[in-house]
């Protein structure tokens, strides 16, 4: 027990050092400062977690946000609605992105969070989405976007099934080879299918969408297009998750065997979940090829897949709002701290491993908060 | 009355290990059967064999007079043959209603346009699912608990459920794998209780158990495994005066299995 508490405290002093370390600025002289903030974190960590007051308020806190979800969701609605009347251009800028990588986040979810299958070249879907609309639309203007956004998602889950029939009947590690092959493979092709993709250049002079006289044109209409989007997927996946689709997954990542012998049947299954995040992948895809207007090989790299599985992993595995706000954390903290640009990686590589280490299941572990705090009322009762 | 699952001379090896030679069974409709033998006789594996977990290599199996060898697991649930597990596996953050669903989902009609659309018929037809996995938990005792978490139950708790999980496909025939193993006699009797009343629903009970009470107490008859051969079957004082059986359990000795 000790030994253990021993090196949960080593790998939270190590974590929160490397995190405070590029803000010290090379001055040696506030290495003591940060030693004692470490250490009075670390006091308060244990406090909050031992105090029985504290722990009861936080559940309290998460209940009743649980309890209170339409009118919780209506307020961050109405917030991420009014959010640009009140901001910069670029902040505009920065804010849609986080969201295309939000519908990204609740894409992956589906196969890492909610079935337990982990994929490694999840960026590859989103380039098949991305090039499917800049192709259809700019280098042969075959059709406008409203007809290339459902063909973008189409192909990217197409990609998924014709991938996911071989490599579905692999397990855990195997399986998250297969798949970071599989983004490598897009790049690749995208990269020497120079007549079809324009080959490093990318394609260039993807057109904003425009519906009938309107066109999705100012930033801050497409943030609010982007948002209906991400509205749209967070609503499907949800609705998925509490039916009889989301519990099999669940199941399936709980326990294959016994879901199997429950009458599951688990390769359709994960084949159904793994194109249902190829699809959603795809269509933030195409959001982002209108989105930037020019698509390169670039945007699309093992990088980014990495990191869209940080967004699920930080938000909470299996969680619908907690990949939303793995995104948002991941994309809008860095830039405010574009001075230490050089640390960034260092520091997300230590907040994960914090994240693993004292809340493997994430910073919204909502639904099992609530239900463990049911649980204890019970067996008080009892 | 009629076989209801029979099994033709099943073998399974594992590289050359040979864990079940040869068994041939059959279940009759509508009776509790249990099948006994010391650890390592390959009671489990006989249950894996029919239930396609691990496909026999050689001989057939037939459900209902169709042959299911070879099948998937989930295929062979899906025609009436459910089972549980020795080593427990629920669905540990899951709520036990969400584990009995689990069971449902081979009644469930919803398709995916109308889960993501919520039409009248989806409301409908979960309602319909959770009733009746609420009834079920009902019927093994958890309706209490229907909202906890699976991981915070306890052991006895978390066999109930499995019980509850496996009844949810609405099974011909239920397979129990040591259903009272580490339970004390309060358990022990109220589970007995539990798979007469399956029984009186018409669903045939096979299952493997150790303890002696509960098997002598309930069995219609009983099969004995040992070393992967089936060394003698019949009625429970046929088979607890039976000498290979004695032999089996304490290598020769004259006391009768108690335990």
């Amino acid at each position: 027990m000790s030994g253990r508490r021993l090196t949960h405290d080593l790998f939270f002093y190590l974590g929160m050092l490397l995190i405070f370390l590029p803000f010290m600025g090379g001055k040696v002289a506030y290495l003591p400062v940060v030693f004692a903030a470490v250490w009075g974190l670390g006091r308060f960590v244990r406090f909050a977690g031992e105090n029985r007051g504290i722990v009861r308020f936080r559940e309290g806190v998460v209940t009743a946000v649980a309890e209170r979800q339409r009118l919780a969701i209506a307020l961050i609605l109405a917030v991420a609605v009014g959010l640009p009347f009140v901001s910069s251009n670029y902040l505009i800028e920065v804010l849609t992105s986080a969201l295309l990588y939000a519908i990204l986040a609740s894409a992956l979810n589906i196969t890492v969070g909610l079935t337990g299958v982990l994929v490694l070249g999840f960026i590859g879907f989103y380039a098949v989405g991305a090039y499917t609309t800049g192709i259809l639309t700019a280098k042969f203007a075959l059709c406008n976007f409203w007809v290339a956004l459902p063909l973008s998602g189409l192909a990217a889950m197409l990609c998924g099934i014709l991938l996911g029939i071989p490599a579905l009947r692999l397990k855990g590690d195997y399986l998250a080879v297969v798949t970071l092959g599989f983004g490598e493979i897009v790049r690749i092709f995208l990269t020497n299918l120079d007549r079809l993709t324009g080959g490093p250049n990318g394609i260039l002079g993807i057109k904003r969408p425009s519906l009938g006289p309107f066109t999705i044109d100012q930033p801050r209409e497409f943030y609010w297009f982007a948002l209906a989007v991400l509205a749209l997927v967070v609503l499907a996946v949800a609705r998925l998750v509490n039916s009889r689709y989301g519990r099999a997954w669940i199941a399936i990542r709980e326990n294959e065997m016994a879901a199997a012998a429950l009458g599951i049947d688990v390769f359709r299954k994960h084949l159904l979940s793994f194109s249902l995040s190829a699809f959603f992948a795809g269509i933030a895809g195409s959001l982002f090829a209108v989105k930037q207007g020019f698509i390169s090989p670039d945007s699309f790299t093992f990088y980014e897949s990495v990191l869209v599985l940080c967004m699920v992993v930080l938000g909470g595995i299996g969680n619908v709002t907690g990949a939303v706000t793995g995104a948002f954390l991941l994309i809008v903290l860095p830039e405010f701290l574009r001075e230490f640009a050089m640390y960034r990686m260092l520091v997300f590589g230590a907040v994960m491993v914090a994240f693993m280490v004292f809340r493997p299941h994430g910073l919204l572990g909502s639904r099992l908060i609530a239900r463990e705090a049911v649980d204890r009322e019970d067996a008080g009762a009892a | 009355m009629s076989d209801i699952l029979t099994t033709d001379n099943i073998s399974v090896a594992f590289g050359g290990v040979s864990a079940l030679s040869g068994v041939s069974v059959e279940v009759r409709e509508g009776e509790i059967l249990s099948i006994i033998g010391p650890n390592g006789a390959g009671k489990t594996t006989f249950f894996n064999a029919v239930t396609g977990t691990f496909p026999p290599s050689a001989g057939r199996v037939f459900l209902e007079g169709k042959e299911i060898t070879g099948k998937k697991p989930h295929e062979v649930a899906r025609l009436g043959l459910a089972r549980s597990f020795q080593n427990l596996k629920p669905f540990a953050e899951m709520t036990l209603l969400e584990n009995v669903l689990i069971g449902r989902e081979s009644h469930a009609v919803t398709g995916m346009l109308a889960t993501l659309l919520r039409t009248r018929a989806f409301a409908a037809d979960e309602e319909r699912q959770q009733q009746k996995a609420r009834e079920l938990l009902a019927f093994v005792g958890l309706e209490r608990r229907q909202e906890s978490l699976a991981r915070n139950l306890t052991y006895g708790e978390r066999k109930m459920l499995e019980i509850a999980r496996a009844l949810a496909l609405e099974p011909r025939v239920l397979l129990l794998d040591e259903p009272v193993a580490g339970m004390n006699p309060t358990e022990t009797g109220f589970v007995m209780e539990l798979v007469r009343k399956i029984r009186t629903q018409g669903i045939t009970v096979v299952m493997i158990e150790h303890d002696m009470r509960m098997v002598m107490g309930i069995s219609d008859r009983i099969y004995v495994l040992d070393h992967g051969e089936l060394i003698a079957s019949g009625l429970p004082h046929e088979v607890r005066a039976n000498h290979r059986v004695i032999e089996a359990y304490l290598g020769g000795g004259k006391h009768a299995p108690t335990h």
